[in-house]
């Protein structure tokens, strides 16, 4: 049974594979994808309740056992992650089929999204931190195809530079994982955890710890993330929306991992520096998302936001607040994408890009106008949508531990969120129409179901809280303390 | 032995740093190659430069050379290899689209 937690990945690489020598057939191509994310997202559901019964599972490759060789861990923050990834993932690709287009279509735009949702799957369910580097490496040269796939001027400009951040991202990454190998001598990630435990986490290891913090940061756009809007606002809407979604979540999945599970003896230095870090990107998101009258600038701005409030509830790292950065994450993915995929069909409704030049759309596409209502309040946190309980939780955990600046910033920065979004509600959805009957694009069915899927999604999500509580508690359970991941992994190997 | 390599990784490193500061995309994309030969020397000198023997249990005498950083480097080699072939590639596109590879003319007007 163990050995299903691999499929997540080998699915989607093999399926990928197949797809490159199905080129011209892009029917069947659309049907293929389609039911590989949909039976990955079974599968995900199967161990996820797997995990809650039996406890962590794990998959030592080759029978190596660890600490010797690779290996996948299973636990519930990473299932979560992962079973969200693949709805999304299938949600994004229903709007792919009527939105990007037959040229990218056979330029292997099926093969490369299944690519990426490997690469993020492995990420998530890797228990070696070498193996979470090549696992990052197939995400990003997949992400590097899609974001340059298309070929429009501000697609190269802009992609040249997300590769070569990501390329120095990367590069940092193996100094790190190279002074962290000769320091502790190991790299699955439960033994460094014990041997950081023995040997105590001295100045090397924080300076190491430090490194990491930069690397992923960069990844998920936790301060650095001078990168992100551009490189997010080019591509097409569907890939927009899976990046979006799926790539800083990964980054902030790898913060998680080890600075709850690795390096969490000084909280002084790393949880103080995430909260500075949290706050100023929160804080400069904002003034991003409220600057700019460009739709999809405003929205790559709202994804630095929702980085901020995640990665607010590490800082501050009580049980509560890591339970309600898991809830915003899962979220925060359904919400993103679904934001992303509004403001493309926004732009493709329109062919416009600045709020101030559209108005009235509420009119012409009666549906499409509720449900960009909808997300705004979700992000806001307006219950009994989704974002309402992660704000709560994340926001319980700061009085708790009394981090009441990092309070205020992240709830201050829900109120902005809500402005910046009901900016363009108001300037574009409401007031008189600019588009005549005559001149009315038909909305197609493929746009408006994956956005009214989001929408049954973010709902149902926020009325099934107590739903998927089980999961995200047994999640926040297992991050806050490592000595449960430990066991599991290490279990009869001391 | 393990002094010596790490000046020669500062100097690659310094070197690599120039490159990639410079506004020529072929520079920077040889500054990342420059970088990555650095990052592997750095692997290769974190796991001990050889003190012993090859790693086969019974067939050779202990002490063991530690062979896990010649495989993480030939895992790295390769990516590098792909990633690198894969900007030249784009910064080649990208010079024949929009016709300069100078990267202060790549920086793009906010209001396009």
């Amino acid at each position: 049974m163990n050995n299903l937690i691999v499929l997540p990945l080998i699915i989607p690489i093999m399926v990928g594979v197949v797809l490159v020598f199905l080129r011209p057939y892009v029917k069947l191509q659309r049907v293929i994808s389609l039911i590989t994310m949909i039976g990955i997202a079974g599968i995900s559901i199967f161990i996820l309740n797997r995990v809650q019964t039996h406890g962590i599972i794990r998959l030592d490759f080759g029978g190596w056992e660890p600490p010797f060789g690779i290996l996948f861990v299973a636990d519930s923050f990473a299932m979560l992650l992962v079973l969200t990834a693949s709805i999304v993932t299938a949600i994004c690709l229903i709007h792919a089929f009527s939105s990007i287009g037959e040229k990218h279509e056979k330029m292997y735009f099926y093969p490369f999204v299944l690519f990426l949702v490997a690469g993020v799957n492995g990420s998530f369910l890797t228990g070696d931190l070498f193996n979470l580097f090549v696992c990052f490496e197939v995400m990003l040269l997949a992400s590097y195809v899609l974001i340059t796939s298309g070929g429009t001027k501000p697609q190269l400009r802009e992609s040249i530079k997300y590769v070569v951040i990501n390329v120095l991202a990367s590069w940092f990454f193996l100094v790190a994982l190279a002074f962290l190998y000769g320091t502790v001598g190991t790299l699955n990630m439960a033994h460094i955890s014990e041997r950081v435990a023995e040997v105590g986490q001295g100045p090397l290891l924080t300076t190491i710890s430090i490194l990491f913090l930069l690397v992923f940061s960069l990844k998920a756009g936790l301060l650095l993330f001078f990168w992100l809007p551009g490189s997010y606002s080019v591509p097409p809407t569907a890939v927009a929306a899976l990046f979006g979604a799926l790539l800083t979540k990964v980054g902030i999945y790898a913060l998680f991992r080890t600075f709850t599970l690795i390096f969490y003896h000084e909280p002084l230095i790393s949880q103080t520096l995430i909260g500075i870090m949290a706050g100023i990107t929160l804080i400069a998101g904002c003034m991003g998302a409220i600057a700019f009258k460009d739709i999809r600038l405003i929205v790559s701005y709202n994804v630095l936001i929702a980085i901020g409030f995640i990665m607010i509830g590490l800082a501050i790292g009580t049980e509560t607040s890591i339970a309600g950065s898991i809830y915003y994450v899962v979220h925060d993915m359904i919400a993103k994408a679904m934001l992303f995929l509004l403001a493309g069909t926004m732009i493709y409704l329109t062919g416009k890009s600045k709020i101030d030049e559209m108005s009235g759309l509420i009119r012409n596409y009666p549906l499409f106008g509720w449900m960009f209502f909808l997300v705004t309040c979700s992000l806001a946190g307006i219950p009994p949508l989704s974002g309402f309980v992660g704000k709560i939780l994340v926001g319980q955990g700061a009085i708790e531990s009394g981090s009441y600046v990092l309070l205020a910033l992240a709830f201050i920065s829900s109120i902005v969120v809500l402005y910046s979004l009901l900016r363009i509600f108001l300037n574009t959805i409401f007031g008189e129409t600019i588009i005549s009957l005559e001149d009315e694009k038909p909305m197609k069915l493929g746009m408006i179901i994956p956005i009214v899927l989001f929408g049954i999604a973010t709902v149902s999500l926020g009325l099934g809280a107590e739903f998927i509580s089980v999961y995200v508690t047994d999640a926040a359970h297992t991050l806050s303390n490592p000595s449960v991941y430990i066991d599991a992994v290490m279990g009869g190997n001391k | 032995m393990e002094t010596l390599i790490i000046m020669l990784i500062g100097i690659l490193v310094a070197v690599a740093t120039y490159l990639i500061l410079s506004r020529n995309i072929i520079r920077i994309i040889l500054g990342t190659a420059v970088f990555s030969h650095a990052v592997h020397l750095l692997i290769l000198t974190m796991g001990d430069l050889k003190k012993g023997n090859v790693p086969l249990l019974k067939e050779a005498d202990a002490p063991y050379a530690d062979a896990l950083p010649q495989a993480l480097i030939l895992t790295a080699i390769v990516i590098s290899f792909a990633v690198t072939a894969f900007i030249l590639v784009l910064a080649y596109r990208t010079y024949q689209d929009v016709g300069t590879d100078d990267l202060d003319e790549l920086r793009g007007a906010r209001d396009e």
